[in-house]
């Protein structure tokens, strides 16, 4: 009998669990470890931000779903890998300290012979002076990154409102809370969600908004822009992005590292070396990603993190590394397989893995500090990695280790991505998106690096209706409810 | 003398930034929440949608 431990039961870790363990069966054990009891479809936390929708909504508990796939579950988070075992056995493990089930603070060895390392990000919010710290999101701005960041976020939000029901006029400034930020594209949603319920409530013009980011160009979201054919043009997600601001009467400032937060003020460096203020009654600023910080040990304990993990904490997979100017880039440097190099037991899916390099074209401002978007992983990508890595340790464990590993490169995958604008269901409107490929490929396709057959978006109703779609059918599908490896990643 | 207002296109005049952007007009933004309209193009997206994933798996 194997064990395949997967680490993180986020959107690629539940969906590695969920398909090893419906294609292993009882003959090997899956388990998942994972700090939250309950699963959340992050991409609806926007909703909870806006106080349409509640936290109950977008989670559920993680327990009876494992329970019934025969999912073994560790509510706890992982501390350390030790691939090769320790000097009393060569079986390698992980070491985890619990979070829940009764157990907080004990830690444990699990044991395995596969792990998937799919624990997303940290929220590195003490990147930033004021954003926040070790702990987390600092006491200035507001987040919609978890659940319950939203519900605080929705809070903090009424309570604008009620001012600006009261004549005192409110300055809201949204985007990203440093120069490496990734994820502009939930900023993006947030803040048409809010201009959106701003009209609702009567108060929009009580509001100054305010874009911050630290993309070189409005519409770049991290992927260097997309390239769309509307009207008979080819033209760039720049244009579409600035309409929709200028629609909405949303100010916007790009190529912008924040450095410092404090109350109703954020510090800023421009691409331009310069340096400025903005003042802000309610902010919500995403902080940059990092790995979340495991540790490796060797067989004698010594420390192989630097060989397990990317500088990043992001864990190494078959990407090629060899750092190299941007026209030098290209789409073969993406993994295929996300397995380690070193441990070829250990895989990593969705945002844990270590991108070779960012996708957007690389910036930084005259006095030398980089402001430019990290790459993106979003939930399609995730999930559809999560599931190439379940096959390869399926058919690692069942043909042996000759088995042919599953491909899932982003440089050859597309994304389908709905952007809300606003909830209702005669009123709202999202931005209904596909890129083809994610990373783009300029070898295959010289003009846009992607293909425009494949790329397109618009905005209206119908992507409101999507999104409201996904969210009951991904909850749907986590749960695994009768039909649900027929709902694509 | 008579003011025409075009609502629509005010928001050209906040700064610079705005006036040199495309911004649209009534009928683009009838369409976008048109409920026969919006069908259409929600069976459209679904179709160009499922064309991409099934090409992505
Ligand atoms: C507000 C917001 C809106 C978004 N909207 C969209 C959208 O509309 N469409 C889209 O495609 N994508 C969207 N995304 C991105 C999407 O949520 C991510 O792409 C996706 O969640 C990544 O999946 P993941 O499994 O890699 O990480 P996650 O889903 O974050 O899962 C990581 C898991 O690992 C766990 N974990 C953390 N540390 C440890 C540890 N030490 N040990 C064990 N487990 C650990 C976490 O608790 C979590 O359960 C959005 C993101 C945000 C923040």
């Amino acid at each position: 009998m194997a064990r395949v431990v997967v680490l993180g039961g986020g959107v690629a870790g539940h969906t590695t669990a969920t398909f090893a363990a419906k294609w292993l069966g009882s003959q090997h054990e899956v388990v998942v470890v994972t700090p939250n009891s309950k699963w959340n479809w992050i991409p609806s936390n926007i909703w909870v931000g806006v106080g349409q929708m509640t936290k109950d909504e977008v989670t559920f508990d993680l327990a009876p779903v494992y329970q019934k796939a025969g999912i073994g579950f560790k509510q706890a988070k992982a501390v350390s890998i030790n691939p090769e075992g320790n000097e009393g056995s060569n079986k390698p493990f992980v070491t985890i300290e619990y979070t829940g089930m009764g157990k907080t603070g004990q830690t444990e060895n699990v044991e395995y012979d596969y792990l998937v390392n799919a624990t997303g990000p940290k929220l590195n919010f003490a990147a930033t002076p004021g954003l926040g710290d070790a702990n987390g999101l600092g006491e200035f701005t507001v987040s919609v990154c978890t659940a319950d960041h939203a519900v605080h976020a929705n809070d903090e939000l009424q309570k604008s409102i009620e001012k600006m029901k009261k004549g005192q006029r409110q300055k809201f400034l949204i985007g990203t809370g440093h120069g490496m930020c990734t994820c502009q594209g939930a900023a993006f949603e947030y803040i048409f969600n809010i201009e959106h319920e701003l009209r609702k409530a009567g108060v929009r013009d009580m509001a100054d908004m305010k874009w911050i980011s630290n993309e070189s160009f409005l519409g770049d979201f991290g992927m260097g822009g997309l390239h769309m054919k509307v009207g008979g043009y080819v033209v760039s997600s720049k244009l579409f992005a600035e309409s929709l601001f200028a629609e909405r009467g949303v100010d916007w400032l790009i190529g912008a590292h924040v450095n410092k937060v404090e109350a109703g003020k954020v510090h800023y460096e421009l691409l331009d070396g310069s340096m400025g203020e903005e003042d802000f009654d309610f902010s919500m600023l995403i902080p940059p990603f990092a790995g979340v910080g495991l540790k490796a040990y060797n067989k004698t304990g010594e420390d192989i993190t630097a060989t397990v993990f990317a500088p990043n904490g992001f864990m190494k997979v078959d990407a090629d590394y060899t750092p190299k100017p941007y026209a030098e880039w290209k789409a073969s440097d993406w993994p295929r397989t996300y397995q380690n190099p070193s441990y070829k037991n250990m895989f990593a899916a969705g945002i844990a893995f270590a991108p070779p390099h960012i996708i957007s074209k690389p910036m930084s401002s005259v006095n030398g500090t980089p402001i430019n978007p990290t790459p993106p992983r979003t939930g399609m990508p995730s999930g559809i990695i999560g599931k190439a890595v379940a096959h390869s340790v399926c058919d690692l464990i069942q043909k042996g280790d000759k088995a042919h590993l599953h491909e899932a490169s982003m440089a050859e995958m597309g994304a389908a991505c709905v952007a809300s604008a606003g909830k209702g269901v005669f009123s709202g409107t999202a931005a209904a998106m596909t890129v083809y490929p994610v990373v783009p490929d300029f070898e295959k396709y010289p003009g846009t690096g992607r293909d425009t057959d494949y790329t397109f978006g618009e905005i209206g109703l119908a992507g409101h209706w999507i999104k409201h779609i996904l969210h009951y059918l991904f909850i749907y599908k986590a749960k695994l409810n009768p039909g649900w490896t027929l709902i694509p990643e | 003398m008579e003011k025409k207002v075009v609502h629509e296109e005010l928001n050209f005049q906040r700064d610079d930034k705005m006036n040199l952007t495309m911004i649209p007009g009534k009928f683009a933004r009838s369409m976008r929440t048109c409920l026969i309209w919006q069908f259409i193009r929600f069976v459209i997206i679904n179709i160009k949608m499922i064309v991409v994933v099934g090409k992505s798996h």
